[in-house]
Parts: C-alpha cells; sequence; structure tokens
C-alpha cells in the first residue's frame, strides 16, 4: 500500500471504530482513536505475516478488531457485535474466536512480559519473526513492565519492538499529574532500550522506526499521539476515555470522520 | 520432594528440548546442574515472578512446555492474575512449582507460609492442583502436570510420609495408604506422614482408621471420596492450609454434589489465621492442632 492508500485504510478504521463504539454505548473511544496509525503501519507495513502481535493496551480492542476486518480477518458485519450480549467481540481484545488476535489482554501490564517470552522463544528456537507489542503510555505504571523492561535487553532480544502510544492522558488526569513518567525517553534508554521518539500519527515516520532496529537491542518506539485523535472536540479530552457521545455529538463526530 | 522433582526435570529435558525452567532467583545450590547441562532451557529471569509468569505464557505459546519455579506464595500469588488471564485462559503448558507448602519454611514468618495457595489456585477453572504426600508422588506429579499440556500446580512439602507405591499416578487420581473401616483420613501434601501416624496410633485404640493421598486436590477423586463416605465410618480431612477452600472445602463440595452425607465429617487445618508465630514445620504444626497426636485426639472424640 501507498501512503494514500494507508492514509484512507486509517480513515475507514476510525469510522468502523467509532460505529462499533457508539453502536451499544460503550468502549473507549480516546485510546482506540490515538492508536489508528500505529496500528495500520504494522498490520499494513511494518509486520511480516510470521510476525507476532499482541495488544497490551487491550481497551483499544475496538481498533484491532477494525483493523482485522479491514485486512479480511472477519466480517465487517460482524464488527457490529462489538459489546453486544452473546458477542465474542469483547471491550478488551480476546483471541477467542477471533481469527488474527493472538493473546487476550484487557488487564494493563500483561503485553510486554507475554511478547518478550515470545521474543525469547524465537531466540532459542533460532527463528527468524519480530514480535511487536502496542502498549499505553498509562500502563507504564505497572511494575510488570519494568520488569519485563529490564529482562529484554539483558537477554539482547532484538527481535522485540514496542509502540507506546504516548497520548499523555489516562483514565482520570495526564499522566504528568497521575505518576509522572518523564524524561520517558531517558528511562527506557536506561534500561538499554533503542529508542525512537516519533509523530504517532505520521505513517512514514511510524514505518521508518520499526525499520529502525539496533543488534542486541529491543526496540522502543514512542509513538507521540493525540487520545481522540480525528474528533476535534474529543482531542486531547480526559473525559472521552470513557464517555459515550450523544445524538448530536455522534453527527458531528462522524461528519468530520466522513470528510477527514 | 523438591529433590524428586529436579530429578523428573533433568530427565525430561534430555529427551525433550521444549522443557524450560524459569526460576525468579531461588533455587541457590539447586539449579546449578540443569543450567550447564542445557542452555537454553533455563533462565533466571530475577527477582520478578509477574514477569517470569508473563515469559512463561509467552514461551509457552511458543510451543515450549514451561516450569516457573518458587518458593512459598512467590510463584502464585504474587503473580496471580498472569496465571489466570495469560496462563489459564490462554490453555498454555505452563506449570507452577512452589518449593515450601504449608509451614515448611515455618521459621521465616508469616510472608513465607504458604496456607492459602491451594484454596486461591484451585478456584482458577484450567488448574490442576497437586500437593504430593511423597517423595514418589512428587516426581510422579511433576512428569504428570509437564506433560498435560495445561496449567498446574505443584506445592512441594520438606515434609514427606515415607512410603512407597505401586500405584499408577494419574492428575484427579488418590492413593489409599492404609485401608480403614472406621474412618477415612484424607491428606494433601506431606501431612500424609502425620495422618499416618495418627491411624498407627489409632489401631493401639482398636480404631480402624483408613488413609487417602488426595494429591490431586483439583481435579479431585470423586469416586474415592463417595466410597469413603458410603463404606466407613465417616470422613476427616488433614490439610497443612487454611480451612477455607483448602481440600476439606473440596471433599465437602463432592459429598454435597453426590446427596452423600458422611456418618461423621471433620476438617483439621488451619483455622481462619496467619501464624506470627514461628518454628518448625513440625514445631508449627503441633502449635495449630494439626499433628499425629491432635489428630488422634478429634478423631477419638468425634468417633
Amino acid at each position: 500500500m501507498n501512503e494514500d492508500q494507508l492514509k484512507s485504510l486509517a480513515k475507514e478504521i476510525r469510522q468502523d471504530i467509532f460505529h462499533m463504539i457508539s453502536n451499544k454505548g460503550g468502549g473507549h473511544y480516546g485510546g482506540s482513536l490515538s492508536s489508528v496509525e500505529i496500528l495500520v503501519s504494522l498490520y499494513h507495513s511494518a509486520m511480516l505475516p510470521n510476525d507476532r502481535f499482541i495488544l497490551s493496551k487491550g481497551h483499544a480492542g475496538a481498533g484491532v478488531y477494525a483493523a482485522l476486518a479491514e485486512s479480511g480477518f472477519l466480517s465487517i458485519d460482524k464488527l457490529k457485535t462489538h459489546y453486544k450480549d452473546g458477542s465474542d467481540l469483547s471491550g478488551h481484545v480476546s483471541h477467542k474466536g477471533i481469527p488474527g488476535v493472538e493473546f487476550s489482554t484487557g488487564s494493563l501490564g500483561h503485553g510486554l512480559p507475554v511478547a518478550t517470552g515470545m521474543a525469547l522463544a524465537a531466540k532459542i528456537n533460532k527463528d527468524e519473526h519480530m514480535v511487536y507489542v502496542l502498549m499505553s503510555d498509562g500502563e507504564c505504571d505497572e511494575g510488570s513492565n519494568w520488569e519485563a523492561a529490564l529482562f529484554a535487553p539483558h537477554h539482547k532480544l532484538d527481535n522485540l519492538v514496542i509502540i507506546i502510544d504516548r497520548n499523555k492522558l489516562q483514565s482520570i488526569h495526564s499522566t504528568e499529574d497521575t505518576l509522572g513518567l518523564e524524561p520517558f525517553v531517558d528511562k527506557w534508554q536506561a534500561f538499554g532500550w533503542n529508542v525512537i521518539d516519533v509523530d504517532g500519527h505520521d505513517l512514514a515516520q511510524l514505518i521508518k522506526a520499526c525499520d529502525s532496529k539496533e543488534k542486541g537491542k529491543p526496540l522502543c518506539i514512542i509513538a507521540n499521539t493525540i487520545k481522540g485523535k480525528g474528533v476535534s472536540f474529543m482531542e486531547n479530552q480526559v473525559l472521552w476515555h470513557y464517555r459515550s457521545p450523544q445524538d448530536e455529538e455522534f453527527e458531528a463526530a462522524m461528519k468530520e470522520l466522513d470528510n477527514a | 520432594m523438591r529433590d524428586s522433582f529436579l530429578k523428573k526435570i533433568t530427565e525430561l529435558a534430555a529427551i525433550d528440548k521444549d522443557v524450560v525452567l524459569l526460576t525468579a532467583d531461588l533455587g541457590f545450590g539447586v539449579f546449578e546442574n540443569f543450567e550447564s547441562k542445557f542452555p537454553g532451557q533455563y533462565f533466571n529471569v530475577g527477582v520478578a515472578e509477574q514477569n517470569m509468569t508473563g515469559l512463561a505464557a509467552g514461551l509457552a505459546l511458543e510451543g515450549k512446555k514451561v516450569i516457573t519455579y518458587s518458593i512459598g506464595n512467590f510463584p502464585t500469588l504474587r503473580c496471580l492474575e498472569q496465571i489466570r488471564n495469560d496462563g489459564c485462559y490462554h490453555d498454555l503448558n505452563i506449570t507452577i512449582v512452589a518449593s515450601g507448602g504449608g509451614f515448611s519454611y515455618g521459621a521465616l514468618g508469616m510472608s513465607h507460609h504458604a496456607t492459602e495457595d491451594i484454596a486461591i489456585l484451585r478456584a482458577l477453572p484450567a488448574m490442576s492442583v497437586i500437593a504430593p504426600g511423597t517423595v514418589w508422588e512428587a516426581g510422579e506429579a511433576t512428569e504428570a502436570l509437564i506433560k498435560s499440556n495445561s496449567v498446574g500446580y505443584l506445592r512441594l512439602d520438606k515434609t514427606v510420609a515415607d512410603e512407597n507405591s505401586t500405584h499408577l499416578f494419574s492428575l484427579g487420581g488418590s492413593i489409599k495408604y492404609r485401608a480403614g473401616k472406621d474412618v477415612t483420613l484424607f491428606t494433601s501434601g506431606g501431612i500424609l506422614r502425620d495422618a499416618i501416624q495418627a491411624a498407627e496410633l489409632l489401631q493401639e485404640q482398636d480404631i480402624d482408621a483408613g488413609v487417602v493421598s488426595m494429591y490431586s486436590v483439583k481435579p479431585i477423586d470423586k469416586s474415592a471420596i463417595i466410597t469413603a463416605a458410603n463404606e466407613t465410618g465417616g470422613i476427616v480431612t488433614i490439610e497443612e492450609h487454611n480451612l477455607d477452600g483448602g481440600l476439606g472445602s473440596a471433599i465437602a463440595e463432592v459429598c454435597m454434589d453426590n446427596g452423600i452425607m458422611p456418618k461423621v465429617f471433620l476438617r483439621i487445618g488451619l483455622n481462619n489465621r496467619y501464624s506470627s508465630v514461628v518454628g518448625s514445620q513440625d514445631y508449627l504444626k503441633a502449635h495449630y492442632k494439626m499433628d499425629a497426636s491432635a489428630i488422634v485426639k478429634r478423631v477419638l472424640e468425634l468417633l
């Protein structure tokens, strides 16, 4: 896909996410919309067929389901069942019954340790594939991540790539007002990671970053994003971590996404 | 028991390169031979049990048969959610091994007393919970869990019953070490030793007590329980564990679910408390009235 096609796909995924979450009034708009370009760059450019992917910020499951549907892993129609009674499209991503999802998450701080184990297995087996993890910045509050952050460089897991959706807002306040993460780049570097800081809505920068591997070091891409990206009144507003738009808000948001 | 576990994993690792042992920095003087023999099959992950269990899940997703090892509550309660979400929900082959069940590390204090582990892990679907009573059972349990292709918990005890067995071991099985018509003593873990001593003391008073090692608390041997309830004078459960949710609870569930009321029923264990008192495993068993003489006394009161 060329960059225009990727941008067009990102637009479709945002529309899908909006329909899915609005459909039953549940889900996480802000953190799903901020991750869209990251998902597009992974699924449609950076990742090879044998590569592994874990969505550690499981609350952005709508984005993964939409990205998988737009790639033909599940039907666009199935997306309409998200959050509904009897559906297997849970609010937090689940692998059961969903082709293309390798690991279920929802509780934060699980994805990186598991991905680290997958990367270790690949090293033991002398396999060539990569393991990618998409994390939230807020979930870096979880200590389990820092246990894995010590482990991966110690074992030179250069087949492991994490992308942190740095939207700077968490559930109630900003990351810096909650449990300050800065200097974030320095922290990961100090732990022994190859760190690249990019604009998380710039597909070219994301794709280039995924390709910037350094021998012997795991790669950490800090993708600076805007929570609620694509809907102006949602952008950078912590309110939309949980809230669902009312009728007029929904119309205005869809109009904006359609015209993007 | 730990030596038996180590011998078994050494045998299995030699014939199956997918057997991988992770330890959270415990096992000084224990794993050196394993480490040198099997590079790529042993990792000391540091004092980091949540990561250890996540790593185990990642390795198991790629086809490894993973053992996570630490002592007391560290490989279980510290990382319970990783066991539940990453291991059990994904149906992975992970064997969680805790050295030091019950009061094995009695002198080290409450942090090292593993007295709720069985109840907590038993509550997880897709989980086997095994507490061997003999060295032989520990070795067999190790092999059965590693070959089970699911998440299992192996609770290794410092106390062991000095018994041999010609029985077959299976997840969901049990072993009757003594037959007896007056009462059946069901045990989990090394406290089997105390139950056998109690049965011998009871024999001197013409009480014919049977002793069954319920090494598999989950899945549990329902038929052994139903037979004991129907055909002997009653059931006494003995465990070095809190009473809530442990072996006694599991056996009571089987009785009620099957509409069977044993003629008498008694649970011996730790009665809803943490121990701030420290001491050897035998000292604490006596202190909390679950050693052989306490078992005899309670059985005599019961019958």
